[in-house]
């Protein structure tokens, strides 16, 4: 018995130890590029996985009336800091436009009553903070592909991306997809919410709703709509405001 | 064949006579395989969704759950006291939960503390790379092994309980001789015993195959297209609680496991997860 504590003692001061090389050396390896590119695989893997063996056009989840969250926090910027946003949002947007550009045919810049009167989905689904929560509410807007459409996409195209009006710190929020959810059915580019006019704090006038995706890809305040054959000279080059300042995955289906 | 090689001794029908015989082969290569490759992919995926925890600890039953809606579970605090708050139950957890000191002595508000999270440091996007990684190394080594042990008839031979095991009575008798630290030695110590079979069986096809299966269910992609997960969970929100009392359950299997190790002798014990020989107790 007296062997079997010591021994039990020497193994504790052993794992405690190794525990403890574990963990600084967990943030070490977490650093170095061969881990970086081990993780980007490992993202590339996911998203292919996904691709390849589930169906494409699947549709998230819709939910009935009665499912719906009784408050829909807001999340990210709540209200756009700039003076321009702010004189929109004053004249009730009466001037602004949304601009369809990039790799199209006939560029466009569309005034939200514009928008308003074309064909308009709506769908009750889930959104899915990175953080963890959920909420579920009502959406309503105007399918994305028929702005492509509209806009005439040019073959070169491989992303669309979404410039915002808000920012952090003077950095402007964007994200973008790829044209597998830029063409599905629940892309939705959407000017009303729970059956209101689409708040300030969820992103009024126009947000995105890519439904099979995280919160932080469910652009809002979105102003130009931009057709593009790479992500590389957008901003930070990785395809969004959060993959850029903090290596959130672009593709947040999962 | 050399006549010294535990190995062949142990293959052999001859009676243990010999010292040599007393070391028996226990573990074949693919579950040492396994259990070394699960033992660092579930390392990683406790202390990686702890930290993905720590960016909203609070857990929900349903579809929905956010700051609004009601949380069974909720790690917080108020100034400098941190608590555990499980339904109407609070406890006070200052130092360990909601409140906590960081290896240079300063006050951190967040649920796990650094010890217990990779990366040490609050990092969201870091734990979820992490996360995703290795749950390829827990999802893939593990179907192998599956494979493996269906083929190589582990499951069969060394898992599966027999009928007179299963009796009540023997149970019971395990459990008395597990709480009074009673373990098997000489002949009877080749097997794994009852309760030894009940924990694997339900650790390896109930609690990593339900948490793989909770944890995809939080994938809003996976959603989509396999939408009978949140029919099996009951909403995403009861996926992430479900997935994190697997985690806690599983957390508890892994202590119980490594003091049974420590309390049956670590040395061979882990020797026969490495080299796959084992010395068999000798009986008293």
């Amino acid at each position: 018995m007296i062997e079997r504590i010591s021994r039990r003692k020497l193994l504790g001061s052993i794992g405690l130890g190794a525990g403890g090389l574990m963990l600084a050396g967990c943030d070490k390896v977490g650093r170095t590029a061969a881990f970086g590119s081990a993780q980007m695989s490992a993202q590339d893997l996911t998203m292919s996985v996904q691709r390849l063996f589930l169906d494409r056009r699947a549709l998230a989840p819709e939910y009935d009336r009665s499912e719906m969250s009784p408050t829909f926090r807001t999340n990210g910027n709540a209200m756009p800091g700039s003076a321009a946003y702010k004189a929109h949002l004053s004249s009730n947007f009466a001037d602004w436009r949304l601009v369809v550009d990039g790799l199209v045919a006939r560029p466009l810049a569309l005034s939200l009553d514009q928008i308003r009167r074309l064909p308009a989905r709506t769908q009750i689904t889930r959104h899915d903070c990175v953080e963890g929560w959920s909420a579920i509410g009502q959406w309503t807007g105007v399918p994305l592909k028929l702005l492509l459409g509209a806009a005439g996409l040019s073959r070169a195209a491989r992303y669309i991306v979404f410039h915002c009006a808000d920012d952090f710190g003077g950095t402007p929020y964007y994200e973008s997809i790829d044209l597998v959810d830029a063409y599905h059915p629940q892309t939705i580019l959407a000017w009303g919410m729970n059956g209101q006019p689409l708040p300030v704090g969820h992103g009024a006038p126009l947000r995105l709703r890519v439904e099979r995706q995280l919160g932080y890809k469910q652009a809002k305040y979105v102003m130009r709509v931009e057709a593009v054959d790479s992500l590389a000279r957008i901003a930070g080059g990785k395809g969004g405001y959060w993959e850029d300042v903090a290596a959130y995955q672009w593709y947040a289906g999962i | 064949m050399d006549s010294n090689d535990p190995i062949e001794n142990s293959v052999d029908d001859e009676p243990a006579a010999v010292a040599e015989s007393d070391v028996v082969y226990r573990h074949r290569w693919p579950t040492r395989l396994w259990h070394w490759t699960n033992a660092l992919s579930v390392f990683v995926m406790l202390m990686s969704g702890l930290m993905i925890f720590n960016a909203h600890p609070r857990l929900y039953w349903g579809q929905y759950g956010a700051n609004a809606d009601y949380a069974w579970l909720e790690i917080g605090g108020q100034g400098d006291r941190g608590t555990l708050r499980v339904v109407d139950i609070t406890i006070p957890t200052t130092g360990v939960l909601g409140r906590w000191k960081n290896s240079d002595g300063q006050l951190q508000a967040r649920a796990f503390p650094y010890w217990a999270t990779i990366p040490s440091q609050y990092n969201l996007a870091g734990a979820r790379i992490w996360h995703f990684l290795f749950a390829w190394f827990l999802v893939i080594p593990g179907l192998l092994f599956w494979m493996a042990s269906f083929l190589n008839r582990h499951f069969r031979r060394d898992l599966k309980p027999k009928k007179s095991e299963l009796k009540p009575a023997h149970i019971w008798d395990d459990i008395k001789d597990h709480a009074r630290l009673k373990f098997p030695t000489g002949q009877a110590a080749r097997d794994y015993n009852i309760l030894q079979k009940i924990s694997y069986i339900a650790v390896i096809f109930v609690l990593l195959p339900l948490i793989v299966l909770a944890g995809l269910t939080m994938s809003p992609g996976m959603d989509a297209a396999w939408p009978w997960l949140l029919d099996i969970f009951g909403g995403r929100q009861s996926a992430r609680s479900i997935h994190f009392i697997l985690a806690m359950m599983l957390l508890g299997f892994i202590i119980v496991h490594l003091v049974m190790v420590v309390l049956a002798g670590p040395i061979n014990e882990v020797r026969s997860m490495i080299t796959g020989r084992y010395r068999l107790p000798e009986d008293k």
